[in-house]
């Protein structure tokens, strides 16, 4: 079905705009600097120990790697399941999609003890390991979806793009899938061991990937007088809205399930109810401002029908998914190893004891810096490549969606 | 049309530096060559030093991987051999007290700017 | 602009064998240092596999004896910051809340059968050599972190401060992670660990090793006669680190 949506650079010559790519450029640059000062001293100068060895940067990145595959999700829709309403922000997706997994992987790559050995990383595999997976999965990622992208846009090879589209698909709930695993693949760890975390990470996936990707037209259209219509802007609040209902019914199931298990009951009384902050961000930012509250804004007719109502409640989704990893990571660490279940356990080494931890500058720093490269990546790229639909109006969508001829129009 | 021009007179410019520093005799004493310290014993390396020269990198890789991954210890390019010989005192390190291997090492690879990990968690001190 | 001349090794190799032949020949009193002349040992193979024996029915004092013995040995320890300093072997206090019974035991990396640090390393720098110790090639350690995750017993330490001062067996880096040898180094030269020879020193049984694949060894004995406990044997990793007492 040929395309008479009109895709256009956005200007990008106002101050505003130069000052937004500085900003990102300088919050993302500090990164490098924080990644820097943890590599020459060690990582003495952050807060994670030998309890807590993967710490907020990890929390950031895989937030980011998660948001990834998600955000790719518009294109999805459009292609492979010829929802023409999503068609015209598929370009901006794929786009987002690369930017965001390049940002999330910088912080993990820049949290390494070792970051000079990013070489050896990718020439000596041990393929039992899903992080070594991971890499293939992480960089065909980039190859798939660029190509997806280019196949998108260039007028001889559209009718390949949905072949394309259908590949990036499965590639990305791998990825997803390798992503969850590597947490659900570690028996060591009550708080993780549980086959659902793969698809739980999927639920999650669509669900931030979605609010950021709102977030991201609502901001830029603003910023450039495009027209966003109500028509595109309510279908993507009610599937925010489904998605955030899917990804909270992994997590009960995860924690009903733990419940249940005699044996798994020392981790959930910790997340539930005697975590101290860990608890707090479960029960608080994670179900209260994460999911109750976008579902209660989403779908009250006062709220859920107006622009600002939804990017709140995305930026809600968002907040209560950092928390959600937080807990998962970080949380998931903290509960002491059960190497004597049922023992009382002391040593110098902090056996039976929850890990401390508190996030530190140059991890928090590195992990902003992640977010803020994925913006840059968008800025830059929405400028010199033709992404987004000149109009998303309501007439717009509708016209795309029942035309018959007409070539894709691009204007240079 | 004017881009390509742009490009070959770019080009050229480059060759001629490229050709005049390389046209002028190598050490025109501007960088002086290294001088590895002498070996603290023995007459000889286990290889001639030139085949040392070229290949002491693949040496230590395979030497390596046969030591800590299979437990193969005490052969030709042990890493311990080439301290027992090579590792030598020098005032800039630890006054002069340990023999080290930088004196010895270090020497070439400044030279060359090529930047070893070795160090990081090898000793390098003679016991 | 010099050339560059291909070198041919052959001849000179034959140049050189001529003339050192002629140099011996000339000055017989001259002798060249033979380098080389300790005989190379291993490679380590699968029909051996070591383990540890430890009774913890013992005076706790003597598992500090243990830690002290392998600080010295492989050079860690001393720092100020214990969350974040290394350690590879530590004596951890157990006690019933019900009966309030307490024992001790020292733990380090039980070198399992089936390490799940190993599967999970992205580089392949977490391995087990054939003979059944588990290691650390920190040749192409990342740093990553994700064998501390994965290990069951926490036993596995990030270094997260420069090192100085290592011992020539043992380099250590900052920015790899490392945990107990079992004194490989020691172990290929026939000896014990440092651990059971200064446990031994006091007198003690409480720690013997051995190879566990040869029916004759004292630890084939001895597990063979008491039934004896692994730490999570549950988890099936097979550890090769055996326990009474606990």
């Amino acid at each position: 079905m040929p395309d008479t949506t009109v895709y256009q650079e956005v200007e990008g010559k106002g101050a505003d705009y130069y000052a937004l790519v500085g900003w990102l450029a300088v919050f993302a640059a500090s990164g490098l600097g924080a990644s820097f000062y943890m590599e020459h001293y060690g990582h003495v100068v952050t807060s994670m120990t030998n309890g807590i060895v993967w710490g907020t940067p990890h929390v950031f990145a895989v937030f980011l790697i998660v948001a990834a595959s998600g955000v790719l999700n518009v294109s999805s829709i459009s292609s492979v399941f010829s929802r023409a309403h999503y068609k015209p922000m598929a370009r901006l997706s794929a786009v987002t999609a690369v930017a965001l997994l390049a940002g999330g992987l910088m912080v993990l790559l820049l949290d390494l003890g070792r970051p000079d050995r990013l070489i050896v990383a990718m020439t000596y595999y041990n393929f039992k390991s899903i992080f070594a997976w991971n890499i293939f999965l992480y960089t065909g990622f980039f190859v798939i979806v660029l190509v997806y992208l280019w196949m998108m846009m260039e007028k001889r090879w559209m009718h390949h793009s949905k072949k394309a589209g259908l590949l990036a698909f499965v590639w990305r709930l791998s990825l997803t899938t390798g992503t969850g695993s590597i947490f659900g693949f570690l028996v060591a760890r009550p708080g993780y061991d549980a086959a659902i975390m793969a698809p739980m990470f999927i639920a999650m996936s669509f669900a931030f990937g979605l609010a950021i990707f709102i977030i991201l037209v609502s901001v830029i259209y603003k910023a450039t007088g495009r027209p966003l219509g109500d028509l595109i802007l309510f279908k993507m609040r009610n599937l925010l809205g489904t998605f955030v209902a899917a990804a909270c019914y992994f997590s009960v199931v995860q924690h009903l399930t733990n419940l249940y298990a005699a044996e798994h009951m020392g981790v959930e009384s910790f997340i539930l109810w005697n975590g101290g902050i860990y608890t707090f961000l479960f029960w608080v930012v994670q179900i209260g401002v994460g999911t109750l509250f976008p579902l209660a804004m989403l779908f009250n007719p006062a709220t859920g029908r107006t622009c600002q109502g939804i990017n709140i409640a995305s930026m809600a989704v968002i907040a209560g998914g950092f928390a959600q990893l937080y807990v998962i990571i970080i949380g998931g660490q903290a509960f002491p190893l059960q190497l004597f279940p049922g023992m009382e356990v002391s040593s110098s080494f902090f056996d039976g004891q929850v890990h401390a931890y508190a996030p530190s500058l140059p991890e928090l720093v590195l992990g902003f810096s992640g977010i803020a490269t994925a913006m840059l990546i968008v800025a830059v790229a929405v400028k010199y490549l033709p992404l987004l639909p000149t109009s998303l109006s309501d007439a717009n969508i509708r016209t795309n969606r029942s035309l018959e001829h007409e070539a894709d129009k691009t204007v240079d | 049309m004017r881009s390509a021009i742009k490009f070959l007179s770019l080009a050229i410019l480059g060759l001629a530096i490229l050709g005049g520093g390389l046209a002028s005799p190598v050490n025109a004493g501007e960088v002086p060559l290294p001088n590895p310290a002498k070996a603290f014993k023995g007459e000889q390396c286990v290889e001639p030093v030139d085949v040392m020269r070229r290949d002491h990198m693949t040496f230590l890789k395979h030497q390596r991987d046969e030591t800590l991954r299979e437990g193969v210890r005490g052969n030709k390019y042990s890493l311990n051999e080439c301290i027992a010989c090579h590792a030598v005192k020098s005032p800039d390190v630890a006054g002069g007290k340990v023999r080290t291997l930088k004196p010895f090492c270090a020497e070439c690879h400044a030279y060359a700017a090529v930047s070893i990990d070795c160090f990081q968690c090898h000793t390098g001190a003679a016991q | 602009m010099t050339e560059q001349k291909t070198i041919d090794t052959a001849k000179r190799a034959f140049m050189k064998a001529g003339a050192s032949a002629a140099a011996i020949a000339i000055a017989p009193g001259v002798s060249l240092y033979s380098i080389g002349a300790h005989a190379a040992t291993g490679p380590a193979s699968s029909a051996k596999r070591w383990g540890m024996l430890v009774d913890a029915n013992t005076d706790e004092g003597v598992w500090d004896i243990a830690v002290e013995a392998c600080k010295k040995e492989q050079g860690w320890g001393g720092g100020n910051n214990p969350a974040t300093d290394p350690q590879w072997i530590r004596k951890v206090s157990i006690k019933d809340p019900k009966t309030g019974a307490k024992a001790s035991l020292p733990v380090m990396c039980q070198h399992c059968d089936s390490p799940p640090c190993v599967d999970v390393c992205p580089t392949g720098a977490s391995m087990k050599r054939a003979d059944g110790i588990v290691l650390v090639d920190k040749h192409i350690c990342i740093g990553c972190r994700y064998c501390m995750m994965a290990c069951p017993y926490s036993c596995r330490s990030f270094v997260h401060e420069p090192v100085s001062g290592q011992k020539p067996h043992m380099p250590r880096g900052k920015g790899t992670v490392e945990s107990c040898t079992m004194c490989v180094h020691r172990v290929d030269k026939g000896q014990n660990p440092a651990c059971v020879d200064a446990v031994n020193a006091t007198g003690s049984q409480a720690m013997m090793f051995g190879d566990l694949n040869d029916p004759n060894s004292d630890i084939s004995r001895a597990v063979s006669k008491f039934v004896t406990q692994r730490i999570r044997t549950d988890l099936g990793v097979e550890p090769s680190v055996h326990y009474r007492g606990i």
